[in-house]
């Protein structure tokens, strides 16, 4: 165990606003004879491949009243498939070693995936064994659903998800967006087997699936790998969810909960990715509350005041709604001064922007951390497959710093007026913070 | 100043398929006159490179009655020096595109850089200079120990998790520093003044009690020179006082600790066990010891999952745990979570059922030979981040262990037998040598 000096900041949904400096990435389309398209970096001298799959959609396609199917379904990817058990398979995985991971979250299904090239070919099988013939085993389904349900009644008593979680309530209501993934004890619960399969079929489908690889494999052997790995499965899932709208007052709502520290998520509506704004808006954020401790919150509420371990804001453009969204911790007794630091440190920069100094101190550090990013097989295939569901193209690699270097002062201003809302600024607080008591809203 | 040969011929099972470029070869060692050890480990696919200090002084080094007191320098190292201003350096790093952070252990603490691979002078001519001229100011260290027990709040006081495990290393160390967390205690986090702070800098941060780790596109003669200008001029520190931490009194039963807590919706039995660590030219148990923990909870096939969660269905989650990593004597360790209906006196009990007849069953030997294929290709994987692998390095050196050892581990780990774990279980699984604790909710204990 370590302690840091700093907490690294979330990673928001999408700030894949930094990807790679020209020339040192290579990246090739690859199209399968089926049509299945891939971006592919190809780097031979480590002898295995890192693969990454998003099927788009996520657990925003449960279904009504089955919260949690998609949560379950993929938790149950890797127990059991075509005639292997849950114990076959994983031995399967272990004997390769090999190793898959599937995650979902709202927009997606994430597949993660590892081998060495010298036993590729079965690994591809036993991967494509997962995703085109899961068995969803009764003793399967139970075991795994006491371990989310197991989860889901923790969340209930960890202040950092009740947060995150009443602040989506408040924003999404009814949408998706706006329960936890996991579902309820209850939803989960109720789900049957033929939910799992609806959510299954519903999600994993080839008009969804984005792929990025990168490692010792070339594109004519990576084209026929995803024909072989993705060419059964269904061409279309389920509709995509709808558009949601964002609409917050200034103000605070505070959720009363028994622990010492209280935890602070806020914001409003933000900018949707392929907003043309979105790139002044990025770097805007950087210069307000973005990682490092020179940002402009960081600056105020912990070098100034010590008033928290660490505050930071970010957009989070999701595929059917955007947030302005920042986050801080403060001692009960200490919070509010917090939330008054942050709400003036919001109108400030509403109001009078940025210096020129904080702008050519923040590209400076956005375009020269830019080639950094490139350092791993595995970190390289996320950045390719995100890319693609940005939908970016592919020369993004050598345009990005100039798009950087070519925002202008005037640019940040005029955004900061427009993505900056300090009367919808609003506040969700759980714990037991000392002269908050204001009517929630 | 020397350069460590690679090792070669390599002792590889027959069953081995995987022929990977090895670590080794990419890594060269140094130790400059004053004493400073340098490794530099080449990764040439990125022009990145991460530049990283780490000091042989953790908590476990601090004087009784200012606990967190290394962890509290650690931020102060970011206040300010004769030449920069409080914030400076972190202000510089990310003018050059970088990022930088700190961390702190038991241990050791560590200071690292991700920069662009020409800026590395520039890092080192900072890190040097904070070696030995910090300057702080009153009111600085006032606002940053808000900030240290504001971390605390986050990480601790709000998680009865990590209150529980605080009480259980406090059970389990009576004597030695491990029993202190590594934040520190609040009490005495919050007089923590800049006399302690400062008696600790002078005391362990200087050249000959550091490790400098380079990893990325470097050449190491480049590197070599580069530390020689940097820190190369800085006198070492003769006084520099012997690692000797005070060490346990043997232990004469076991020690059981139930933790209470509303907050706790999931409860589980957790125990702990005084083990040996990995000792420089001695990782034998050690090793026999991490296969251990492997064969019994690593993974879904594993003993303890595979008993209690998937044929029994009494446990929702169950494994075990060692880090052989530590100067002093560490711990191995067993969780059970166990299903609704089942409680912690039964959970405890199904965990020691499954722990004695593995040792009456043996070790499965194909799940063995999963766990050894798995470990050589972590070695491939490994090679993908040259990060992990600067820490892994910084860590051993910190860790009282040497270059060397670092090399050997993966094939001792290779070579240890199905009797050895056997024997490890047998010496390791000692009642009188444990801690044990049951977390639950505050409601069940009221019933």
């Amino acid at each position: 165990m370590t302690f840091m000096t700093k907490l690294f900041a979330p990673i928001a949904a999408a700030v894949m606003l930094a990807t790679p400096l020209r020339a040192e990435i290579d990246i090739v389309e690859v199209e399968s004879p089926g049509g299945i398209n891939a971006w592919l970096v190809e780097e031979h001298s480590i002898p295995f491949v890192a693969l990454e799959l998003r099927f788009k959609g996520g657990a925003s396609l449960d279904l009504p009243g089955k919260r949690g199917a998609t949560n379950l379904m993929v938790g149950l990817l890797e127990e059991g498939a075509a005639d292997m058990d849950s114990r076959a398979f994983a031995e399967a995985a272990e004997s390769l070693a090999a190793s898959f991971s599937f995650d979902v979250g709202d927009d997606a299904v994430s597949v993660s995936a590892k081998f060495l090239t010298e036993n590729q070919d079965e690994a591809l099988a036993l991967l494509r064994d997962a995703l085109t013939q899961p068995r969803f085993d009764q003793d399967a389904i139970d075991r795994v659903r006491a371990q989310v349900v197991s989860g889901v009644r923790s969340d209930q008593q960890d202040p950092d998800f009740l947060v995150g979680q009443a602040f989506d309530a408040k924003v999404f209501g009814d949408h998706p967006y706006g329960s936890a993934i996991e579902g309820t004890e209850d939803s989960v619960t109720a789900l049957t087997r033929d939910d799992l399969v609806a959510a299954y079929k519903g999600a994993l489908a080839r008009d969804r699936v984005y792929v990025g690889a990168a490692g010792a494999v070339s594109p004519e052997d990576l084209a026929l790998m995803l024909d072989k790995l993705l060419g059964d499965l269904p061409a279309g899932g389920l509709p995509q969810a709808p558009d949601v709208a964002v609409a917050t007052e200034a103000g605070v709502t505070v959720v009363p909960f028994d622990v010492p520290q209280s935890v602070a998520i806020f914001g409003h509506e933000g900018l949707a990715r392929d907003d043309p704004d979105f790139f002044p808006a990025f770097v805007l954020n950087e210069i307000l509350g973005g990682g490092g401790f020179e940002a402009r919150l960081m600056e105020e509420v912990r070098e100034k005041r010590g008033l928290t371990y660490g505050v930071y804001s970010y957009l989070v453009p999701k595929d059917n709604a955007a947030l302005y969204l920042g986050r801080v911790s403060s001692a009960n007794d200490r919070i509010a001064d917090a939330i008054d630091v942050i709400r003036e440190e919001w109108r400030k920069m509403a109001e009078n922007g940025v210096t020129a100094e904080e702008l050519e101190s923040a590209k400076t550090y956005l375009t020269g951390a830019y080639p950094l990013r490139f350092d791993g097989n595995g970190r390289i295939a996320n950045i390719l497959v995100g890319m693609q569901m940005d939908d970016l193209p592919v020369d993004y690699v050598n345009t990005r710093n100039d798009k950087v270097a070519a925002i202008t002062l005037d640019d940040i201003q005029r955004v900061a007026a427009r993505v900056l809302k300090p009367d919808a600024l609003h506040f969700v607080v759980v714990g037991q913070p000392v002269g908050l008591d204001m009517p929630s809203q | 100043m020397r350069r460590l040969i690679a090792l070669t011929g390599a002792f590889l099972l027959a069953a081995a398929p995987l022929r990977a470029q090895s670590i080794e070869d990419q890594v060269s060692t140094f130790q400059l006159e004053n004493g400073m050890d340098v490794v530099v480990i080449e990764d040439h696919r990125a022009p990145a490179a991460v530049h990283m200090v780490w000091y042989r002084a953790g908590s476990a080094d601090e004087q009784p009655g200012v606990s967190g007191v290394a962890h509290f320098l650690e931020h102060l190292l970011f206040k300010g020096t004769e030449k920069l201003e409080p914030g400076e350096f972190s202000e510089i790093v990310k003018a050059n595109g970088g990022t930088d952070n700190a961390f702190t252990s038991f241990d050791y603490t560590a200071y690292f850089q991700r920069v662009a691979a020409d800026r590395l002078g520039l890092m080192m001519e900072m890190e040097a200079d904070r070696m030995k001229n910090i300057q702080l100011d009153g009111e600085d260290i006032l606002t940053e120990r808000d900030v240290i027990i504001e971390e605390r709040n986050q990480r601790v006081e709000n998680d009865p998790g990590s209150l529980f495990r605080e009480q259980r290393m406090a059970a389990q160390y009576l004597n030695h520093a491990y029993g202190r967390p590594i934040i520190g205690w609040r009490h005495e986090m919050v007089t923590l003044d800049l006399d302690d702070a400062l008696a600790f800098y002078r005391q362990f941060y200087s050249p000959n009690n550091a490790v400098l780790v380079v990893a990325g596109d470097v050449q190491p003669d480049e590197v070599l020179a580069l530390a020689q200008e940097h820190y190369g001029p800085i006198p070492r520190n003769d006084d520099l006082p012997e690692r000797a931490r005070p060490s346990e009194p043997p232990q004469m039963g076991e020690r059981r600790i139930t933790f209470s807590d509303p907050r706790v919706a999931q409860p589980y039995v957790i125990r702990s066990y005084l083990a040996p660590e990995r000792d420089p030219g001695d990782q034998r148990k050690a090793a026999a010891l991490t296969l251990l923990a492997e064969v019994l909870g690593g993974s879904q096939t594993s003993v303890m999952p595979q008993t209690l969660q998937f044929e029994e269905q009494r446990s929702v989650y169950s494994s075990a745990f060692y880090n052989g990593l530590a100067l002093d004597d560490t711990t191995f360790g067993v969780v059970n979570v166990p299903a609704e209906g089942v409680s912690l006196e039964e959970a405890e009990a199904d965990m020691d059922r499954v722990i004695a007849a593995f040792i009456e069953d043996g070790v499965d030997e194909a799940q063995l030979e999963r766990i050894k294929f798995q470990m050589r290709a972590s070695q491939v994987y490994a090679l993908d981040s040259s990060n992990s692998l600067a820490r892994r390095y910084g860590a051993a050196l910190t860790s009282g262990l040497t270059i060397d050892d670092v090399h050997a581990w993966p094939d001792i780990l290779q070579s240890i037998t199905s009797d050895e774990i056997i024997a490890a279980a047998k010496d390791v699984f000692d009642r009188d040598k444990a801690v044990t604790g049951f977390l639950r909710s505050a409601e069940e204990v009221t019933q």
